[in-house]
């Protein structure tokens, strides 16, 4: 499969900050990849290079083989992005918005493929309200449709869904996903870690401008492999010395680690014996959020990862 | 060049979809220097032999047309980068170049309507006559692109809007109106003379005054190299601060 975006040593510094401190990475034809971080750590400072709103110091960007700086032209004719902030030109209607971003992109008479947008993102109705009068989730929708209005086979989300609410935001991931399966090449900043989860394939994460992870989201997921099991005991009850060595207790409830779902019988037939009696019982699954924050943790002064 | 064509388009839906503001305001503005100033001076100037309203309309047409010129580049570019929609301008292949001719022509097309609408309600107060009209022409419209590239400049360096009119109320306004508008520079004292020979907007005046009444305080030959060269001088700063990304690539 051919590359859609290759990052090649990218370094940004701005004055004494280093946003960008070498970043490598290659996001193949087709993906859905994800670019984690905490604030700060460059992701938007990345896609501003991709986008050519930010001119790197050192490092190369490439869209579909085609240089952000040296072929700009073709490299954003390739590329959508949906900025993170809510921004929109308040002299146009939604439907003049679009007209004049196709127009930005040597696209004329691009109507039908504009009205298909609008109908995909829910908009047909607001298509000739100005855009000062769109709520700020309608705003949103219509970025996307901005960044979508070339048809670019390589789309980057900003952050898109932050201050979105829950419907659209399952609306937004519906189109997205749907995008993704005709072949787009899509590439999401976002926080909320479960949307990362459910959609990205493979995923970077980065801190303080290094990539301090970068793995299919199954094997990032299989680092903090396994379940935690709480439960918490009726009044005056205590566990049997032998699971009290493998627990931890913090208010009255007391925490197993779990390497497979094998270890929970074991454990409720020693509960059992004990004669235990149980208030609550809860099984959680090991999410994105534990890794990220483990990989945050670990990656200390934020050595880099190697990358594919 | 379909993205200097939208551009372009763009810019000029903008300041049309305002009309009343951008077009009509200034128009009412000139309107009203014509009425103040004639119905105070008439009976007592000539200058150049020409009654003293049928001189003051060329000055307030090109007066009116320069700064609207720059009002219209600098506006739109500290709006959409104060808003952040520059981002929708920045995002596609558009080279800087475009760029750069879109604002201009946007901005000088804005200074020819508004000036052609000053003349077109103050003709009837004073009789004009249209001695070589080409000149009428040509000084407005490169007076206009000087004055939309010189908004561009401002535009991009200005991150508020009252640096903005800093730049408007401590540069544009007072060149504009020291530069003959009112007046013909014989009548000021001679080093005053000298100061005004070093305000290139005194030169689109007295070459656009030309146009009309076939007299001025300079040959137009001179006033039309000299604003052909600040055109020149103006245009290669802007370029240079576009190509270089200045506050907006960063």
């Amino acid at each position: 499969m051919s590359i859609a975006v290759a990052i090649d040593r990218v370094e940004k510094h701005f004055g004494s900050l280093r946003a960008l401190a070498g970043v490598s990475l290659q996001i193949a034809e087709g993906e859905f990849f994800g670019l984690l971080g905490p604030n700060g750590a460059g992701k938007t400072t990345l896609i501003s290079c991709l986008a050519g709103l930010v001119r790197p110091d050192a490092g190369t960007l490439s869209v579909l083989g085609h240089d952000v700086v040296g072929d700009y032209r073709e490299a954003r004719r390739r590329l959508g992005v949906v900025p993170q902030e809510l921004v929109f030109d308040p002299f146009f209607s939604v439907r003049e918005t679009l007209r004049i971003q196709s127009g930005y992109f040597g696209i004329r008479n691009n109507d039908d493929w504009i009205d298909e947008i609008l109908a995909n993102l829910d908009l047909t109705s607001k298509a000739e309200v100005n855009m000062r009068r769109l709520s700020g989730g309608m705003k949103r929708r219509v970025l996307v449709a901005q960044a979508l209005v070339h048809k670019p086979p390589v789309i980057v989300l900003d952050e898109p869904t932050a201050g979105v609410d829950v419907e659209l935001r399952q609306g937004l991931w519906q189109f997205v996903r749907r995008l993704n399966q005709d072949g787009h090449t899509v590439i999401l900043t976002t926080h909320y870690l479960e949307e990362a989860e459910a959609l990205c394939g493979r995923i970077a994460m980065l801190k303080q401008g290094h990539v301090v992870a970068l793995d299919t989201t199954r094997n990032l997921l299989a680092r903090v492999a396994g379940q935690t099991l709480q439960l918490r005991l009726a009044a005056a009850q205590t566990l049997p010395p032998a699971l009290r060595e493998r627990a931890t207790e913090s208010a009255a409830t007391w925490t197993f680690h779990l390497d497979s779902l094998n270890e929970i019988e074991p454990l409720l037939a020693a509960l059992r014996e004990g004669h235990c009696v149980v208030d609550d019982l809860r099984l959680t699954q090991t999410d994105l959020e534990d890794v990220f924050l483990g990989v945050m943790k670990n990656s200390g002064s934020a050595a880099p990862a190697a990358c594919r | 060049m379909s993205g200097f064509r939208t551009l372009l388009y763009k810019e000029l839906l903008r300041f049309w979809k305002v009309s009343f503001q951008t077009v009509g305001a200034p128009v009412l503005t000139a309107l009203l220097y014509l009425m103040i100033f004639s119905h105070v001076l008439e009976s007592h100037v000539r200058v150049h032999s020409v009654p003293y309203a049928a001189f003051l309309i060329p000055g307030l047409v090109i007066m009116s047309a320069l700064q609207n010129a720059f009002a219209n580049s600098s506006s739109s570019l500290i709006q959409s980068k104060v808003t952040g929609s520059v981002v929708f301008v920045l995002l596609p292949p558009i080279s800087y170049v475009e760029f750069f001719l879109a604002y201009v022509v946007a901005a000088m097309l804005r200074g020819v309507m508004v000036g052609s609408g000053v003349l077109l309600v103050t003709m009837w107060f004073a009789p004009l006559t249209f001695i070589a009209p080409m000149w009428i022409v040509l000084f407005v419209a490169i007076g206009g692109a000087i004055m939309g590239a010189l908004g561009m400049i401002a535009g991009i360096w200005a991150d508020k809007f009252d640096q903005l009119a800093g730049f408007q109320n401590f540069l544009i306004m007072p060149l504009t109106m020291l530069s003959g508008v009112f007046y013909s520079i014989h009548s000021l004292p001679e080093f005053w003379q000298l100061v005004s020979r070093f305000n290139p907007v005194f030169y689109m005046i007295d070459g656009f005054r030309f146009g009309f009444f076939g007299v001025s305080d300079v040959a137009p030959e001179l006033s039309l190299a000299v604003v052909v060269g600040s055109f020149l001088v103006v245009s290669a700063a802007t370029l240079a601060l576009l190509r270089s990304g200045y506050k907006l690539r960063s």
